[in-house]
Parts: structure tokens; C-alpha cells; sequence
């Protein structure tokens, strides 16, 4: 019989997680006792506090890690190494300025926040909520559990630390999801396909974590690698078992064809929790599957490499051939995040030497471009009768001659958008050429074949915003009968969000040497 | 004084300017000739650095700076000029005032209640302008593969917005179709920039054409990598079939726009060709020749056949310039010496020719109010002046001896005889095709009868000929035609050790 030897728990190396979990019960004991009239610049404060505290804390786990101090704890379930503490630098920075714009209200004072969640859309408590000024200022500590959730996601070394992270970043973003102060029943709509979707995920990913079992008799990475080259028969059960688990991966990616979800919630999701969750879930789930298939699938690489090549070349070719399509610009966006989780699994697929800090690069230019186009988005808005601003002017059409009436910001619009297009000397070139070249050094030529013809096809959407912003005149857009979109004064914290992420935009795609230094220091996983 | 970073200075002073222009309010009133002041300050500063320059050793690059830029990736700021690289930085860094001074009301005068939009968008054009010159000499003188590519792409943004934002009617479309077209080129250079990095010695360093030289060994992937870069040259340059964006673009954007486009940004793909197709992928490049002189020959008569049947000006003086690319992509890949000498002059000739009928053929239609050519008729007496240009430009376009045209043409039908007879004869037949079409349309626009409302309006005063703004702003240019027409010397020096560097089957 033995004996029960409680784990060794490397407190030290779970300080960035414990601060946000720590900041979101402090946020929750806000929204609970503080009094109404502070409760929310209290839990604005705390939410942009802790991310920067955190970051602090990464900086320091860096400073001692990276370079040899790498190591698993928790009984090999959790793993701080430069990849992971990378990626947490990544999500916190996405924290930040995701938040900023989060925590910010029109001139009016109204934020994108329904009044009362519980109220049904459309009811006289709904409007008695909004007369009395109520707010859901739960929405901060959820956001911060959700960035606790995908912190501990690239940490992750053991499918069930992995399954218990998963769920604790998405159940946080199913009821964000639903809380737009607009469009409510499409918000609510959006949040019960996400959820319902997501949990079938989640069993697929769990069927997947339980055949994985079966097969190594452990959870832990290590273990399942070790036993991947050790193995006697039964790798059918391993492979399924891990394309499974990467199902459930690749559905928070939104890769196709695990992508039904992405634009209705995209969409319907209140814009900044879409922009927060569009950047930060990725890069999230992104750092697991690079971790799960560079530490436990090196021995399966054979046979799974075939299914990612597909979900790749999929991802790249749906999600731009639909985005072309599309005429509201959440939904373009939705489409074109489809595409970039392609272009990103491009740099990883065949397991190169320099995927990891190739992808983690790819995803900081991505998440700079996401966060800032949906900021954009959430200060175009349509004005009713009297003049009084109302919701956002989604509709492309909307859009046209932006650049006139406001330049700067339509600038800035044109920049992000050019990045995701990837045109030199901004981040997304740099992203898409480092992807390239590691693909390229693995060998996996076909696959940069199609994501260069992606890229063409998916510039041509890009560009049209920008025609529509900066060539057309409102008179002459097609839908002339639509209203047409004013952009209102950013506020201080979006104007800081807008000013962060078009300086990162720019800078890393001008003079990314310090970024990709560091990111070369850090592609190192522990086994 | 040589030891100054000139190249350097010339990239970043219409930079910082174009910036400083676009981003400052209160500058938006003075755009224009601040931007003209920039433009020929900047323009001082390349001939100070031509004096520089030493041309008895024009073939190798001169005034050369390198430094790390992204090490990780083996990319360096690398820049430097051989002959060659010289004369097209003088030529687009002369251009740059010409243009932005005829294209001083590209942005009509607007009523005072809108003057400070009218203020901002004509900052806006000087702005993009500069930006551009400032890329123009970037892209002539990258020493780094990585460099280049991205001068060549961020190139496309500034003309994506002149052409959008300034265009006629069309515009959108016409802007669309040019910067999808030149994108799709410039990423299937992209994996070749790609494969050409993994081939070779990598390091911080390892995107210096000096060092990717001669790396590839093998001849298939050598292969592959030349096509990879000649289709994004042939897009830019533009080939058949590969040319249609050309005409549409032309003949939407305002004829400034398009005399930088054609006289300089397209000439990026010739250059391209000399540049790095060449020197870097030798042996595929003798393997692709026969088949780039067939294409080259298929330009030269295509465009010229098509530049007779056209309506509108500006699409017209477009294909024309198809079938002049073709002679330069012909002298290059015909394999002499000569011929490749003259299809570097051929490329600044042609610069100049370019500028001056898109400009005249502007101001034209500005009196005009029209582009077509069948709107036109007897402007000879309405406008001699104008039409005196226009004769001199299109006689240096076509070739007259005594005008610059007419030096990169024999040099290059001179070389072709040597080498292949079949081509130099199909060559030779777009010469005579050329002057057809060329007399064709000034026949049509300018002699005959002018029609009787424009002979009154000549008479009442509302029509006037060329004012002295216009016509400054064509006296350099024609100017330089008739020098470089006389006294070719000088500048074939600086080509000729390039060309005998580079030629094909040559004495390698």
C-alpha cells in the first residue's frame, strides 16, 4: 500500500496566476459589498492593476527561469518554462489594453454593458435598470478568472490541469458573451452556441484526455511522450485519443472546421469582450497546442501531422473565401481571425525548430491588429433622429467615407487592417515571414504555397474596408439608404488602448529585433 | 564630404517631411510648396551625391552603408549604388517636383467652408508623394534581399492611396485591381525571398545579395527561385500578360500619379530583373531567356497593336509603355552586352518620355474636359505650345534620332541583330508600329480644324495655352531629352561596366 505524498507546489512560479485569481474574488467581493456609486471605477482600477502586477511577476519568473532554471511542479503538472512565461507575457499585455477598452464608456457614460443581465431583453425592468444607471460590474472579475484560466493554459502539462483551465477561461466568456448592451438577443443567442458548442467540445476533448490515459497510463506530457516511443501497439487508441484533445484545442482557435461558433459570437458578443477574447483565447490556446504537440506528440508526429496540414489548409481557404463575403465588419473580422489561426498553425504544423517563438510572434502582432480593430469598432457608431449617439455601425457600408470625417482613427484602422493583410514594416508582415520561413525550414513548402494564395485573396478584403473608409463618398456607397457611421471621442483609456496597439503594430514591424530576441530565449519547453 | 550617409539622408528626409506634413494641422495650408521646397532640397542633396560618385567604377556599389537591422532573421539595412541605381534615383528624385508641381491642383480649389478639408487632402497628396520619393530611393539602392522586398511591397501603399483618394470616377476599382495585382506578385516572391534565405549561409547577415550570390546549386531550385522573382518583376514591369492592371490604373489616376508610376515605381521591376534576377540566379536566368525574348517580343507588338486602337489618352500612353518595356525586358535577356547597356538608358529615355506625355496629355484634358481622343481635334492653333511638347515628347517616346528614345532603342535592336535576327526583326517591326501609332493620335488630337466653340473660346480668352507654371515644369524634362539625345556619353559610361558585369553568355 501507498503511501499519499502530497505534491510540491512551486508557489513562486504560480505568482502571475495567483495575482489574477486573487484580483477577481477581490472583484467579486466589490461588486458584492462596495458601495454602488464606486463599485465600478473600484473594479476598473483592480482589473487594470492586476494584469500589471502580474506582468511584474513574469518578469521576475523570467529573470530567474529562463536560460536553465526551467522546471515542471506539481507532481510534473505544471510546467514554467521561457515558452510558457512568454506566452503569459503576450496574454497579459493583451490583458491590459483588452481591459482599456473594456472599462470604457461613451461620452455619454454608457458602456457596452447591459444594465442587468437577468433582465429579459426588451422588459420594463430592463428599462428601469438602465433608468436607475444600474451596472453589471461583474464583468471585470469575470474577465480577470478567464485571464487566470488561459495563464494557466500555457502552463498546462497534464490533460486534466488542462481540461480544469479550459473550462475555467471559457465559462467566464459564455456569460461575457451575453451581456451586450444592444442587440441583446443576438448577444444571448451567441452566448447559448457558444456554450452549447463549447461543451460538446469539451466532451470530445475529455473522450480524447481518457483514451490518451488508456494508452500511457498517465496525464502528464512527459509520461505520454515517454511512453509514445516506448509504446507496444495501441497507438490507434494514442492518435485518436490526441486528435480528440486537439479537437477541443482547435475549437477555442476557432480552426475550421471546429469554426461554426466563431462568427456568431464574434459578432454578437458586446465588441471588447469580442476583441479581449478574439486576441487572448487564441494565443491561449495556441501556447497549449504548441505545448502538447512539441512535448507529448513528437512519437505521434507522423500520424498527426496529416489532419493538422488539413485543418490548416481548411482554416486559411474557408475563413478567407467567407470573409470576402461578408458585409458587417464583425463578421469580416470573425472570418479573417478564422484564416489567422491557419496562417499561425502554419508556423507549428510540422514541429520545426523555430515554430514556437515563430507562432508566439505571429500571435502578438495578431492580438496588437485584433484588439485595436474591435476598439475601432466599438467608437463607429450610427446616431438616431435627435442626434444622440446610438449603437455601433457594424454594416460595411456604414463605413464609407470614415477617413474623411475622421482621419486619425481611420488611419489607425488602416493600419491594423494592413497588418492582418501582412504588408511590410508592420507586425503582421514579420509574423507571416518568420511563420513562412519556419514552415519552410520543416520542409512544409505546399503548405506555405496556400497561405501565400490565402494571403492574396485575403488582402483583397482588407484593402475593400480601406476603400470604403478612404476612397468612397457616403454618397456614393451602395446602400444609401443606410444611416451612416459617426466616430465618437475615443475616451482617455480606449485612446490609450488605440495609441498602445498601433505603436506595437508599427514597432514591431519596423525594429522587432529586442521582441524576436527575446522570444528566441524563450522557444524552450520543458519535458 | 563623401563620407556623409547620403543614401540615407535621401531616404529620410521626404520621409520625416511627408510625416512632419501629414501630422502637423497647421502645415496643411502650405503643403504644396513646402513639399516642392522638400522635393528640390532633396533633389540638390542626390546631385551633390553624384558628384560623389566615381564612375570608373560605376559597376560596383558605391556610397554603401551596412548595418543590423533584424539580425534574428538575417536582415541588415544594406544600402548602397551602382551605376544603374544612380541614374534611376537622379530620374525619380527629378520627377518628384516635376509632379507634384503639375499636379499642383489635383485637389480642385474648394469654397472657403471647406478649406481646411481641402487644405488636409492636399497635404495628404504632397505627403504620399514624398513618402514615395523617399521609397523610390530605397528601393534603388537595397544590398539586402529582405530590404528590397519590403521596399517593393510598402511602395504599393503610398500609389494605392494617390491612385484612390485622387483618382477620376473608376478610382476605387482601378486602385483595388492595382494593389491586388502587384500584392499576388509580390508574395510569390515572397516564398522565393523564403527559399533563397534557407539556401543560403543564413546568420545576421544572410540577406545580402553579396552573400546569396552564387548559392544556389542546384539548378532546378535555382529554377524555381528565378521564376518566383520574375513574375513579381513582370507584374510590376509591366509584361504581357501580366499587364492589365496598367491601362485601368492609368487611366484613373492623375496623370502625376501615373508618371511616377510608369516613369519610375514600374521601372522597379526592370531593375528587379537586373538587380537580383541576374546576378543572383545566372545560370536560370540563360535557361529562362529564350522564353522571357518571346514574351518581351509579344509586349512590344501586343502593346503597340492595342496603343492604335485605344480612345482614351491616358490608356494609350499606358500601352505604349507596355510595348517600350518590352524592348528594355528584351535588351536585358537577349544576352549582349549593347543590348543590355541600352535597355538601361532605355529605362531612364523612358522615364522622361513618360513624364511628359502623361503631363501634357493632363494638361490637356484639363481644357479639354476630357480624356478621349476622339474629343479632341486641331489644338494645334488652340494650344500650340502644349501640342509643341507633346510632339517632342512622343518623338522621343518613339525614337526620333537626336532624342533620348532614340539611343536605348538602337542599342538594343544594335545588340539584338548580334545575337538572335528573328527577334530583332519582330523588334524592329514595333519601332515602325510605333511611330504609326504616336502620329496616328496627334494627328487625331491636334491638327484639322478645332471645333468652332473651342476656336471661340481660344479667341474670347477662356482657353489659354500653357502657363508658366506648366510650362516650367516641362522645360527640365524636355530639356534632358534632347541633352541625353545629343550626348549620350556620359551616362552610357556609368551603365556600360554594369552591363558588361551582367550580360548573359557574356564573359562569364
Amino acid at each position: 500500500m501507498t503511501t499519499f505524498q502530497p505534491p510540491v507546489i512551486d508557489w513562486a512560479a504560480l505568482t502571475p496566476v495567483l495575482v489574477i485569481v486573487g484580483a477577481g474574488v477581490l472583484g467579486v467581493l466589490v461588486a458584492a459589498f462596495a458601495p454602488a456609486a464606486r463599485r465600478r471605477s473600484i473594479q476598473v482600477v483592480v482589473a487594470l492593476l492586476a494584469p500589471l502586477a502580474a506582468l511584474g511577476a513574469v518578469a521576475w519568473r523570467w529573470s530567474e527561469v529562463v536560460g536553465g532554471g526551467e522546471s515542471t511542479f506539481v507532481a510534473g503538472q505544471l510546467a514554467e518554462d521561457g515558452f510558457g512565461l512568454a506566452a503569459q507575457m503576450i496574454l497579459l499585455v493583451i490583458a491590459l489594453v483588452g481591459f482599456a477598452v473594456l472599462a470604457s464608456r461613451l461620452p455619454g457614460g454608457e458602456d457596452a454593458f447591459t444594465p442587468q443581465g437577468a433582465s429579459a431583453p426588451g422588459s420594463a425592468y430592463e428599462e428601469a435598470a438602465r433608468k436607475a444607471g444600474l451596472e453589471q460590474t461583474e464583468v471585470y472579475p469575470l474577465a480577470l478568472f478567464s485571464l487566470a484560466g488561459m495563464l494557466v493554459f500555457t502552463m498546462a502539462n497534464d490533460l486534466l490541469v488542462l481540461f480544469v483551465a479550459l473550462e475555467v477561461l471559457s465559462l467566464p466568456l459564455y456569460v461575457l458573451t451575453a451581456l451586450a448592451r444592444r442587440r441583446r438577443v443576438l448577444s444571448q443567442e451567441a452566448a447559448l452556441k457558444y456554450f452549447l458548442l463549447g461543451a460538446f467540445s469539451s466532451a470530445i476533448f475529455l473522450f480524447g484526455v481518457a483514451l490518451l490515459f488508456g494508452y500511457s497510463a498517465s496525464l502528464t506530457y512527459a509520461d505520454i511522450g515517454t511512453a509514445a516511443t516506448a509504446s507496444v501497439g495501441m497507438d490507434g487508441m494514442a492518435v485518436v485519443g490526441l486528435l480528440m484533445v486537439l479537437t477541443g484545442l482547435l475549437f477555442k482557435v476557432g480552426a475550421v472546421p471546429f469554426h461554426a461558433w466563431v462568427p456568431d459570437v464574434y459578432q454578437g458578443a458586446p465588441t471588447p469582450v469580442t476583441g479581449f477574447m478574439a486576441a487572448a483565447t487564441k494565443t491561449a490556446a495556441f501556447a497549449a497546442i504548441a505545448r502538447l504537440l512539441y512535448v507529448a506528440a513528437p512519437g505521434f508526429a507522423w500520424d498527426v501531422e496529416p489532419a493538422l496540414w488539413v485543418v490548416a489548409i481548411a482554416s486559411m481557404l474557408v475563413g478567407t473565401v467567407l470573409a470576402i463575403v461578408q458585409t458587417d465588419i464583425k463578421r469580416t473580422l470573425a472570418y479573417s481571425s478564422v484564416a489567422h489561426a491557419g496562417f499561425a498553425l502554419v508556423a507549428i504544423v510540422s514541429l520545426p525548430e523555430g515554430g514556437p517563438d515563430a507562432l508566439l510572434f505571429y500571435l502578438l502582432a495578431y492580438s496588437f491588429a485584433t484588439v485595436g480593430a474591435f476598439a475601432v469598432v466599438t467608437l463607429v457608431r450610427e446616431r438616431d433622429d435627435a442626434g444622440n449617439v446610438t449603437g455601433e455601425a457594424t454594416h460595411l457600408s456604414q463605413w464609407a467615407g470614415l477617413g474623411r470625417r475622421s482621419p486619425v482613427l481611420a488611419a489607425a484602422m488602416a493600419l491594423f487592417l494592413l497588418s492582418f493583410a501582412g504588408i511590410p514594416l508592420t507586425a503582421g508582415f514579420l509574423g507571416k515571414f518568420t511563420a513562412f520561413v519556419a514552415a519552410a525550414d520543416g520542409g512544409a513548402w505546399p503548405l506555405v504555397a496556400v497561405a501565400v494564395l490565402a494571403s492574396i485573396a485575403a488582402a483583397f478584403f482588407y484593402v475593400r474596408v480601406i476603400v470604403l473608409m478612404f476612397f468612397t463618398r457616403p454618397e456614393e456607397s451602395d446602400e444609401p439608404q443606410r444611416q451612416r457611421a459617426q466616430a465618437v471621442a475615443p475616451g482617455a483609456l480606449t485612446r490609450v488602448a488605440l495609441v498602445v496597439c498601433a505603436a506595437g503594430t508599427l514597432v514591431l514591424g519596423v525594429w522587432p529585433t529586442p521582441v524576436l530576441d527575446l522570444l528566441a530565449q524563450a522557444a524552450r519547453f520543458v519535458v | 564630404m563623401s563620407s556623409l550617409p547620403w543614401i540615407t539622408i535621401l531616404i529620410a528626409v521626404p520621409l520625416v517631411a511627408a510625416l512632419v506634413l501629414w501630422l502637423v494641422p497647421g502645415l496643411h495650408r502650405f503643403a504644396r510648396p513646402v513639399g516642392l521646397a522638400v522635393s528640390l532640397v532633396t533633389l540638390g542633396g542626390a546631385v551633390a551625391m553624384a558628384t560623389g560618385f566615381d564612375p570608373s567604377r560605376a559597376g560596383e556599389q558605391q556610397l554603401t552603408q551596412t548595418v543590423g537591422w533584424i539580425p534574428s532573421i538575417g536582415a541588415s539595412y544594406a544600402v548602397g549604388l551602382n551605376g544603374l541605381g544612380l541614374v534611376m534615383v537622379l530620374l525619380a528624385l527629378a520627377l518628384v517636383p516635376i509632379v507634384l508641381a503639375a499636379d499642383w491642383h489635383a485637389v480642385p480649389d474648394a469654397s472657403e467652408a471647406d478649406r481646411r478639408a481641402t487644405d488636409r487632402r492636399r497635404a495628404t497628396f504632397v505627403a504620399l508623394v514624398l513618402a514615395l520619393a523617399s521609397l523610390m530611393v530605397a528601393v534603388f539602392a537595397a544590398r539586402d534581399v529582405f530590404l528590397f522586398y519590403v521596399v517593393f511591397e510598402v511602395m504599393l501603399i503610398p500609389v494605392y492611396f494617390l491612385v484612390g483618394m485622387f483618382g477620376g470616377a473608376n478610382r476605387r476599382s482601378a486602385a483595388v485591381k492595382f494593389l491586388v495585382y502587384s500584392l499576388a506578385g509580390g508574395l510569390i516572391m515572397l516564398v522565393g525571398v523564403v527559399m533563397l534565405y534557407l539556401q543560403g549561409p543564413g546568420g545576421p547577415q544572410g540577406f545580402l545579395i553579396d552573400n546569396l550570390a552564387g548559392v544556389v546549386s542546384d539548378p532546378t531550385t535555382e529554377r524555381w527561385l528565378f521564376v518566383a522573382f520574375f513574375v513579381a518583376f513582370a507584374v510590376k514591369a509591366p509584361m504581357w500578360p501580366v499587364h492589365t492592371w496598367l491601362p485601368d490604373t492609368t487611366a484613373q489616376a492623375t496623370p502625376g500619379t501615373s508618371t511616377l508610376l510608369v516613369g519610375v515605381l514600374d521601372k522597379v521591376g526592370t531593375f528587379g530583373m537586373l538587380a537580383l534576377c541576374l546576378p543572383l540566379f545566372p545560370g536560370a536566368a540563360r535557361w529562362a531567356a529564350p522564353a522571357i525574348v518571346v514574351l518581351a517580343l509579344i509586349s512590344i507588338v501586343y502593346g503597340a497593336l492595342v496603343a492604335i486602337g485605344q480612345q482614351d489618352m491616358m490608356r494609350f500612353i499606358a500601352f505604349t509603355s507596355i510595348s517600350h518595356f518590352g524592348f528594355i525586358v528584351l535588351g536585358i535577356f537577349v544576352g549582349s552586352e549593347v543590348a543590355m547597356t541600352g535597355a538601361m538608358f532605355y529605362m531612364l529615355a523612358h522615364g522622361l518620355s513618360i513624364a511628359g506625355l502623361f503631363l501634357l496629355a493632363g494638361y490637356l484634358a484639363e481644357r479639354g474636359g476630357s480624356r478621349r481622343i476622339d474629343a479632341y481635334g486641331g489644338w494645334q492653333r488652340v494650344t500650340p505650345v502644349l501640342a509643341g511638347l507633346f510632339l517632342v515628347s512622343g518623338m522621343a517616346s518613339v525614337a526620333l534620332p537626336g532624342l533620348s528614345g532614340f539611343i536605348g532603342e538602337y542599342l538594343v535592336l544594335v545588340g539584338s541583330f548580334a545575337s538572335s535576327i528573328p527577334a530583332a526583326a519582330v523588334a524592329t517591326l514595333g519601332v515602325v508600329l510605333a511611330a504609326l501609332y504616336f502620329l496616328l493620335v496627334y494627328q487625331r488630337v491636334f491638327t484639322g480644324q478645332p471645333r468652332a466653340e473651342i476656336a471661340q473660346a481660344r479667341a474670347d480668352g477662356a482657353l489659354r495655352d500653357l502657363g508658366a507654371r506648366e510650362r516650367w515644369s516641362l522645360v527640365p524634362v524636355v530639356v534632358a531629352m534632347v541633352v541625353l539625345g545629343v550626348l549620350p556619353g556620359p551616362v552610357l559610361d556609368l551603365l556600360t561596366p554594369l552591363a558588361q558585369v551582367l550580360a548573359l553568355g557574356g564573359a562569364q
